[in-house]
């Protein structure tokens, strides 16, 4: 049934006199959005604030102090990374060392077998391929060390993305990077927590994701 | 429970207009959503250049369709993922169906899906024994009221915070009376939570599928639609057939313009691209991708040169928003699954003209919908076709569409001959129009085409000289 229904679609579309004109695409409305570095990082953190995203600028030197002040101010028992871990070792190393008072887990094991212990988990820790200043998105790239749903499940997400990981636009990103000839399973904009305006247009944050989304730059110096 | 009826919507509409807790609350909502999207749109060079880009995007992969279908489905061939097609919502349920049952799934959680809307889905799985749930917060609330949506962007724009509150109240077990949008939010995401672990699949929609990679794309800001795709084992994704890019770079533009004429947002929380099933190694996401990709009287729709703009659509809502129409009278009353102006040239070009007669009158042709529209589809224009072939006449149509002639009555074109006869001779002409001066106010309001002008206008009075008569009298010379 399955080919008689495309043949027939696909024989419908054929049949229909072609469109008329050429349809030239000029993506310049687009390329014109260009800032400096310092620029794309002041519009991400501005245009992301405004949807209720925390940021935290900090660098690598200080970044697992940050975090753990962050953490533990937000009353964080439990975070989630990913495993093999692709998180900076200076942000994780000596963790539990450190008197933090934050258990770190690993999400280690296939879905089917951490279902309950992932969607009970507080919070949760992941890297980002880089951000978007137009739109203040981060672009997430899950791996099998990443998984996706450690940036939608536990109710607070943390992202970090390097100051040099700062594109334009998502167009930007997308040529770029070259996306088209390595389309990972999974691959997300993200721009801001979870949020809905369903009931009477009101503004509500934490619907199905998270409801607290904590961007951590990381500066050079 | 179906609320799909083209017939009726006088009825409907007359309804809708009394009511007022209804009409306070489309107001609200659309005056809220118009001043959103015009502070998106300030720059009025950037939105023309903008425009003009999503309209040639989408123009430009209409008139490759055929084509890029074939490249869609053998990309996502390739990534993994299934590719079924349905000339028909019968065809394309039963391909659910199938899917599900092979799987034993007995609850299917679904994402926002406004072509699963036209399949009546649910109630269809709901007849062969499998539960659909409907995860997005608005839908969640119209499938409990046992409704359907009213806003193809906001499903739930009709009711108000207290109508919610008595609605979860009488429906989830100890759930306290609440009027406070937050609670009612948290209510649901506790509610929904246990069922995503526990679905047997996940179903949404698409928003682009792009050709070049196998992509599939989906807009939402609430993230059930990024668990729908993620947690349960089976994914399955429904999608008109208008709705394949050509590359991935057509994207951003695409995006911009939607949330921006939608919510008057840069963007929404999550874009969403899947290209594969599960991979080798990964340790979530479904381990099965379908994507059903639906004709349903699409391809009709694109035989047309004219009407085929109609599939340039990427369902924004930004039409309805502004029509002073759908505000006053809302969603429901259109009595079809596409409300507003896209639905009044939309709807009846799938259904055909004769199940859904009055849509395309059902405008003062202001033109707001135009001005509005991200792609640039000429509504007004089309919709003036439609009452065209509504009545019959289609000069400029290449194909008649589906129910041509629907309101076309042999009173009406007995009196357009006579008409035309009238105007043919200047001495008749001058008989008809001084019997008018003389015998016009005396016809009654039921008169045969009087009353068809008086149903919604009060009834015209007649002068009791004739223009020309006046005219002879002024001096004028009649030449
Ligand atoms: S017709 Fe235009 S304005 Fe209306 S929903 Fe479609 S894209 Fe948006």
């Amino acid at each position: 049934m399955n080919k008689i229904a495309k043949q027939e679609i696909l024989d419908n579309l054929r049949n229909a006199s072609p469109s008329k004109g050429d349809f030239v695409t000029d993506n310049s409305v687009i390329y014109d959005k260009k800032w400096t570095q310092e620029q794309k990082i002041e519009r991400f953190c501005q245009v992301t604030s405004a949807v209720n995203t925390q940021i935290k600028q900090t660098t690598l030197h200080d970044a697992q102090r940050d975090l753990i002040d962050l953490l533990t101010e937000k009353g964080v028992r439990h975070l989630m990374q990913g495993s093999p871990s692709p998180i900076a070792k200076e942000i994780t190393d000596n963790w539990t060392a450190m008197d933090t008072g934050v258990k770190l887990r690993s999400f280690d094991q296939k879905i089917e077998a951490c279902k309950e212990e992932l969607f009970s988990v507080d919070a949760s820790l992941t890297t980002t391929l880089g951000a978007i200043a137009e739109t203040g998105s981060l672009i997430l790239w899950p791996t099998r060390e990443e998984p996706r749903l450690l940036s939608l499940v536990p109710p607070i997400h943390v992202a970090l993305v390097y100051e040099d990981r700062f594109f334009n636009t998502f167009l930007e990103a997308i040529e770029q990077e070259q996306w088209t000839t390595h389309m990972p399973t999974n691959a997300l904009l993200i721009s801001g927590p979870s949020k809905t305006s369903d009931i009477e247009q009101e503004l509500c944050y934490g619907v199905h994701g998270p409801k607290e989304l904590v961007v951590m730059i990381i500066r050079n110096n | 429970m179906t609320l799909v009826n083209g017939k009726d919507f006088k009825g409907r509409v007359h309804k809708a207009l009394k009511d007022e807790e209804l009409r306070a609350n489309f107001r609200r909502a659309m005056d809220g959503l118009m001043g959103k999207r015009a502070m998106q749109f300030t720059d009025g060079d950037e939105w023309t250049r903008l425009r003009n880009l999503g309209e040639s995007i989408k123009k430009r992969a209409l008139s490759k369709l055929p084509e890029l279908l074939e490249r869609l489905e053998e990309n996502c061939t390739k990534n993994g993922i299934k590719v079924h097609w349905a000339r028909t919502v019968d065809e394309a349920n039963s391909i659910i169906l199938e899917i599900l049952k092979s799987h034993d799934v007995k609850t299917v959680v679904k994402g926002k899906s406004m072509v699963s809307e036209e399949m009546e889905l649910n109630h269809f799985l709901g007849d062969h024994g499998i539960r659909a749930l409907e995860a997005d917060l608005g839908e969640y609330i119209v499938q409990m009221a046992g409704q359907m949506p009213s806003h193809i962007v906001m499903p739930a724009i009709h009711m108000n915070k207290g109508q919610i509150a008595k609605l979860f109240q009488d429906n989830l077990p100890d759930t306290p009376y609440s009027e406070d949008a937050a609670e009612l939010t948290a209510i649901a995401r506790k509610e929904l939570r246990r069922e995503f672990m526990e679905a047997g699949a996940g179903l949404s929609g698409v928003n682009f599928a792009v050709a070049e990679t196998g992509t599939l794309c989906l807009v939402e800001n609430e993230g059930n639609g990024r668990m729908v795709t993620t947690v349960p084992p089976v994914h399955i994704a429904v999608t008109g057939i208008e709705k394949v890019v050509e590359n991935l770079s057509d994207v951003p533009a695409l995006l911009s313009l939607l949330t921006r004429s939608a919510t008057g947002q840069p963007i929404t929380t999550y874009f969403n691209m899947i290209s594969s099933p599960r991979k080798e190694g990964e340790k979530d996401g479904p381990k099965e991708v379908h994507l059903v990709l639906l004709d349903n009287g699409r391809s009709k729709v694109y035989r047309d040169t004219e009407t085929r703009d109609t599939l340039q659509c990427i369902r924004c809502g930004a039409c309805m928003n502004h029509c002073p129409v759908y505000t006053r009278i809302g969603g429901h009353a259109y009595g079809g699954v596409y409300p507003g102006p896209i639905g009044k040239i939309l709807t009846p070009q799938l259904e055909g003209l004769d199940e859904y007669p009055e849509h395309a009158s059902a405008s003062t042709l202001c033109n707001a919908c135009v001005e509005v529209c991200p792609v640039k589809i000429p509504i007004a224009k089309m919709l003036v076709r439609l009452r065209d072939e509504n009545s019959g006449n289609c000069p400029h149509g290449e194909h008649p569409l589906k129910g041509r002639g629907a309101k076309s009555s042999t009173i009406e074109n007995a009196g357009w001959s006579g008409w035309a006869a009238m105007n043919a001779s200047p001495a008749t002409y001058k008989v008809a129009t001084t019997a008018m001066s003389r015998i016009g106010n005396l016809l009654p309001q039921s008169a045969p085409m009087l009353k068809e002008w008086t149903s919604v206008r009060v009834k015209p009075k007649f002068a009791k000289k004739t223009l020309h008569q006046m005219a002879k009298e002024m001096g004028l010379k009649d030449e």
